[in-house]
Formats: C-alpha cells, sequence, structure tokens
C-alpha cells in the first residue's frame, strides 16, 4: 500500500506562513460573514469546496431578503402604495448595482433572468430566431457548461444552423488558430464560457472578441464562473452579451442577469409574454414595453433582485482585484499540495486559471472519493459537471472538482489532502 | 486492505471491495436470451446484463448464463457482480423474487424472516442504505435485471 502524505514544509507558505498573496484577505474575517460555514458535518468541521456549484450567502445577504419580506413584500412597477414604491426601489437598485458591478453604460441593458440558464437560452431564442437561417454557423467551445451548448442545438434542429466547436489542448487552453480560422462570412454568433466550471481555464474573451468583431460577429459571454472571482467589466471586454447567475456569487438562487447592447436588445423580440413587458394590449395588437422590461414578463423574483443586490455589494466592500488575488495563492497553494499525491491527475493545467481544482484518480471512481470526503466533513462535486464533452475529451466519465471561494483557507486545502490520503489508504 | 477506522459503518468493508475489485460473471454470453442496460444520465454510471435459460422455451428454465458488466464507482460494480452471482442458477420467477426483496432491503422495508438467507452476501450492501445518495447506484444493475426478466417473459 502506498501512502502519500507530504505535509512537512508544505508548499506555497514562506517562514510567516503565508503564502505570496494569501495576505491580500483574511479569510477568518471573511468567514465570520457567513454563518453556515460554522457547523459540523459528519462529525467534522464542514469544509465546503464546492463553491462552483453555488456558493454560500454572507448574512447581509440573508437579512435584505429578510428584510424584504418583513417590512416592504409588495409587488413591483404596479402599486402607488409605499410598500410597492419600496418594493420597486429596492428592486431597482439592485439593478443599479448590477450595472456597477459589470461597469455597463446603462442600467436599462440589465436584464433580470433567472441565471445562466436562462441568459443563454434568451439570446439564442430572441436573437437566434430573428436572425439566424439555415447555413449559418455558431461558435462555442469545447469546454462549455451543457446550458450552452443545448440551446443553440434546439436552434440548429429548427432552422439548420451549424454548431461549431473550438478545440483545446491537453492543459485545457483553447486553439486559438483553429478558432480564427472557424470565423467566416457564415458564422452569426460566438458564444463562450470566460471561466471553465470543469477545468478552470479563463478563456481569452477580449482577443476573441476583437476577432470576432472584425468579422462583424457578435460575442455572448457565460460569466457564471468568472464574475464570482475577478473583476468583470463589460466595455473592457468588449462584449454584445454577458450573463451569469446571482447564487454562483453569494446571491441568493432563483436569479441572475443578462446584459446585452442596447441597440441589440432594442431589436430582438420578447422571449416571454405576459404582465409587465407590454405597454398596452388589444386583442388585435399588443405594444411592448422598453428595456429591460421586455424582457421581464410577469411578477419578478423581487426578493431574489434585491439579494442579488446586497451579494454585489458585499463583493464590492470587499473588492474583485483582492478576491481574485487570494484566490490565486489559494489556487497555487492546492496545486502544489495535490500535485504533490501519487495517484492524482489533475485535470485544467491551463496558465491562466480560476479556482478550480479538478483531478481524476486511477484507484477510485469520484463517487466513491466523494463519500469518503463527505465522511471527513468535505464538500465537493463530483461527476461530468455539466460538462460531458469535456470528460470525453480527456477519455474519464467524470472528476472531483474542488472549488474554491475566498472563505476558503490552507486549512481546508490541508483538509482535502489529509483526506486523499484517507481515499488511498481504503482503495489504493 | 484498510478500513475507515472511526466510522463503524464504512462503507467500504470487504464484501463489497472483493466483488468491486474482482467482479463475477463479466464475461459476455455468446448467444443471450435477453439483454438490457441502464444508465445514469448525471453520473454517467451503466449496466448492462444479459441473461441465458437452459432450456429457452421453459417456464421452470432457470438462469443458466449470466454477464453482468457496470461502469462506475465501486458500488455499482459490487452491486452488479453480487447480482450476477444471486440469480445465477434461479428460475425467471425467482430471480424477480430476488430483485423485489434486494429492492426492499435498500428501501429499508420490513423483510420475512428467511430473507436474509435468500439474499445471502447480496445483505452487505444494506450498509449502502445509510448513504442515500448512493443507494441509486446499488440499484442500477437492478433495474437492468428486471428488464431483462421482463424480455424474458
Ligand atoms: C460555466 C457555467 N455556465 C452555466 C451554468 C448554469 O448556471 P445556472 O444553473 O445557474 O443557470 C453553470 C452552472 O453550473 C456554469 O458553471
Amino acid at each position: 500500500m502506498t501512502t502519500a502524505i507530504n505535509t512537512p514544509g508544505a508548499p506555497g507558505r514562506d517562514g510567516s506562513g503565508q503564502a505570496h498573496g494569501l495576505d491580500v484577505i483574511d479569510p477568518h474575517r471573511i468567514r465570520q460573514d457567513f454563518p453556515i460555514l460554522h457547523q459540523e458535518v459528519n462529525g467534522k468541521p464542514l469544509v465546503y469546496l464546492d463553491n462552483a456549484a453555488t456558493t454560500q450567502k454572507p448574512q447581509s445577504v440573508i437579512d435584505a431578503i429578510s428584510n424584504y419580506y418583513l417590512h416592504n413584500n409588495a409587488n413591483v412597477h404596479r402599486g402607488v402604495h409605499t410598500l410597492s414604491q419600496r418594493a420597486t426601489d429596492d428592486y431597482e437598485a439592485g439593478r443599479e448595482a448590477v450595472r456597477r458591478f459589470i461597469n455597463a453604460p446603462d442600467a436599462n441593458e440589465v436584464i433580470y433572468v433567472r441565471g445562466t440558464t436562462e441568459g443563454l437560452n434568451l439570446v439564442a431564442s430572441s436573437y437566434g430566431r430573428k436572425y439566424f437561417k439555415a447555413g449559418d454557423e455558431v461558435i462555442i467551445t469545447g469546454m462549455e457548461h451543457h446550458s450552452n451548448i443545448v440551446p443553440w442545438q434546439i436552434l440548429g434542429k429548427e432552422i439548420g444552423i451549424r454548431l461549431r466547436v473550438v478545440p483545446f489542448n491537453d492543459d485545457g487552453e483553447l486553439l486559438m488558430d483553429e478558432y480564427e480560422a472557424m470565423l467566416n462570412d457564415r458564422t452569426r454568433m460566438v458564444s463562450v464560457v470566460h471561466q471553465s466550471n470543469a477545468l478552470g481555464t479563463v478563456n481569452p474573451i477580449p482577443e476573441m472578441v476583437e476577432l470576432a468583431h472584425a468579422h462583424g460577429i457578435p460575442v455572448m459571454v457565460d460569466a457564471a464562473q468568472s464574475i464570482p472571482h475577478m473583476p468583470v467589466d463589460v466595455q473592457a471586454l468588449g462584449a454584445d452579451f454577458l450573463t451569469f447567475s446571482g447564487h454562483k456569487m453569494y446571491g441568493p438562487t432563483g436569479i441572475g442577469a443578462l446584459w446585452g447592447r442596447a441597440e441589440l436588445l432594442d431589436d430582438m423580440p420578447p422571449y416571454q409574454s405576459g404582465g409587465e413587458m407590454i405597454r398596452s394590449v388589444t386583442f388585435e395588437e399588443t405594444i411592448y414595453n422598453t428595456l429591460p422590461h421586455k424582457f421581464e414578463a410577469g411578477t419578478p423574483d423581487i426578493a431574489g433582485a434585491i439579494g442579488l443586490g446586497a451579494a454585489v455589494e458585499y463583493l464590492e466592500s470587499i473588492g474583485m482585484e483582492r478576491i481574485a488575488a487570494y484566490e490565486q495563492a489559494l489556487l497555487r497553494y492546492g496545486t502544489e499540495r495535490l500535485d504533490g499525491i501519487e495517484g492524482v491527475r489533475m485535470i485544467g493545467t491551463a496558465e491562466e486559471k480560476g479556482g478550480v481544482l479538478s483531478f481524476y484518480m486511477e484507484a477510485a471512481h469520484p463517487h466513491d472519493i466523494g463519500t469518503i470526503l463527505d465522511s471527513e466533513g468535505i464538500a465537493v462535486r463530483t461527476g461530468h459537471h455539466c460538462a460531458q464533452p469535456v470528460m470525453a475529451r480527456y477519455g474519464i466519465p467524470a472528476t472531483v472538482r474542488a472549488s474554491l471561494a475566498f472563505y476558503n483557507t490552507t486549512d481546508d486545502i490541508d483538509a482535502l489532502v489529509k483526506a486523499i490520503d484517507r481515499v488511498i489508504e481504503v482503495f489504493g | 486492505m484498510a478500513q475507515l477506522p472511526d466510522n463503524p459503518d464504512a462503507l467500504y468493508g470487504d464484501v463489497i471491495m472483493e466483488h468491486y475489485r474482482s467482479p463475477r460473471h463479466r464475461r459476455r454470453l455468446e448467444r443471450p436470451d435477453a439483454e438490457a442496460e441502464e444508465f445514469n444520465p448525471f453520473c454517467g454510471d451503466r449496466a448492462n446484463l444479459q441473461l441465458q435459460l437452459a432450456e429457452a422455451t421453459s417456464k421452470d428454465a432457470v438462469i443458466a448464463g449470466v454477464s453482468a458488466v457496470a461502469e462506475g464507482c465501486s458500488i455499482i460494480q459490487a452491486s452488479a457482480s453480487l447480482l450476477a452471482d444471486g440469480v445465477h442458477g434461479r428460475t425467471v420467477d425467482e430471480a424477480s423474487d430476488l430483485s423485489q426483496l434486494f429492492r426492499d432491503l435498500m428501501q429499508g422495508k420490513p423483510l420475512p424472516p428467511v430473507a436474509l438467507e435468500e439474499l445471502g452476501e447480496l445483505s452487505a450492501l444494506e450498509v449502502v442504505r445509510q448513504y442515500p445518495v448512493r443507494i441509486k447506484c446499488a440499484l442500477l444493475p437492478w433495474v437492468a435485471l428486471e428488464e431483462g426478466l421482463r424480455r424474458l417473459r
């Protein structure tokens, strides 16, 4: 039996016990803001490393949601009464917070959606149905989440468009030459993930946008995994559409945002229809409301939008630059520790990478690893991460994925390494 | 093989680990009378079962050939191997009864006194009940079995 504990002189730390960059944030202070982290699971302190699936919520987000229900609950944009006014103000303040956070030119370009999945479906369905014809092409990458594959495939069946897929190398980096060669007169859209949830790769969006725009092709960005972990500025990226989920950025589930350039959104047909999205209705004709309401049919997730606003404010209070620097330092530490374990194969080793430690072990199936980790109080994701083509690319059924947040510590990584040693004891 | 020392209910006991490491009845049959496959889209686990009767026409014929191939975690592999051992030599009806018994075991239903004897080594999988998310791993090969038995009828 082999054991592969490499505790002595754990790498990545200098004499003061801090790896370079780990001191930009005090995670122990941050952890005070997250009540859920202070509990035991299976008799062990919870180590939450499933942040790419969903993040935990700070007290300020929980308070914003309960404050709405305790004091301000009313429908928005409908009543003249005081509660409705308060609810509307807070709902719209959330939109303005999102605008500021992504540096969008205009809050009317920010559309509340259920999450990334709905943002992608909205653009595929509304923009795609209006502009795509048989023979047109849409470019995605080989590392997309299923939510950026299937909506285009459905359109493909319906309209006859062709999906082109940019491949990536063994490290998980896009082959930019192949991407460039794919752009042509028939390309109608490039839709690309900013940070891969399965590999952690951060794709070169500004470069991809520049190449696409040179052909007059719009670019949609799936920012689900990037926006919680780094500054995301839609103007600096140059994108035309960008979407993300609140629950992955310390906000509530059920809410997210789609940002799009006003000139594109203005010409797109509504995605769903009903209340809120209309200006006037007779049985003969409906005149659609202006942005953003045109795309927000029905009573929205008001509490969710308010919670999302609170999450943005929380992140701003810490600063995305600091969050990114800290998580990068933690990623370096985690990568070195896992690299030191014999039998662990890292999946996703791109130069530009976010806090995702995805790995595979020949000795044990990811489910079995997940169960042993859980018995140690460690929460990770095991499976294909809704990115089956990525798994196929590496010829494996699934991976174990530990994904980081700025409330994680080097102790969390050490606990993970210790639990993997336990896996090797049982299965090695 | 090491046990999880401070976890007496550890999933990875001797029977499960033995059937995981050396699964039985994996060899494919040349002329199966029925074949069935089940797939779990959430985790990619797969179980394929082939069954062959001693006399293909008789209602009381016993299952003389069985091949069980599972891809996935230790639990699905052990379950498929134990299943193959369990149904080998039983009639279609008896295999059906065993399947029902195994489901009852996994769902925590009260079992008749003879059940543990009937289940034999299969009762080692009872521990999986303590890991609710893994129960579907244990059951997947049995879903394939039930489909296979339906095809034999
Ligand atoms: C890269 C990426 N895109 C899209 C999604 C879908 O997000 P949601 O389920 O919140 O709609 C996810 C979530 O796992 C993701 O990681």
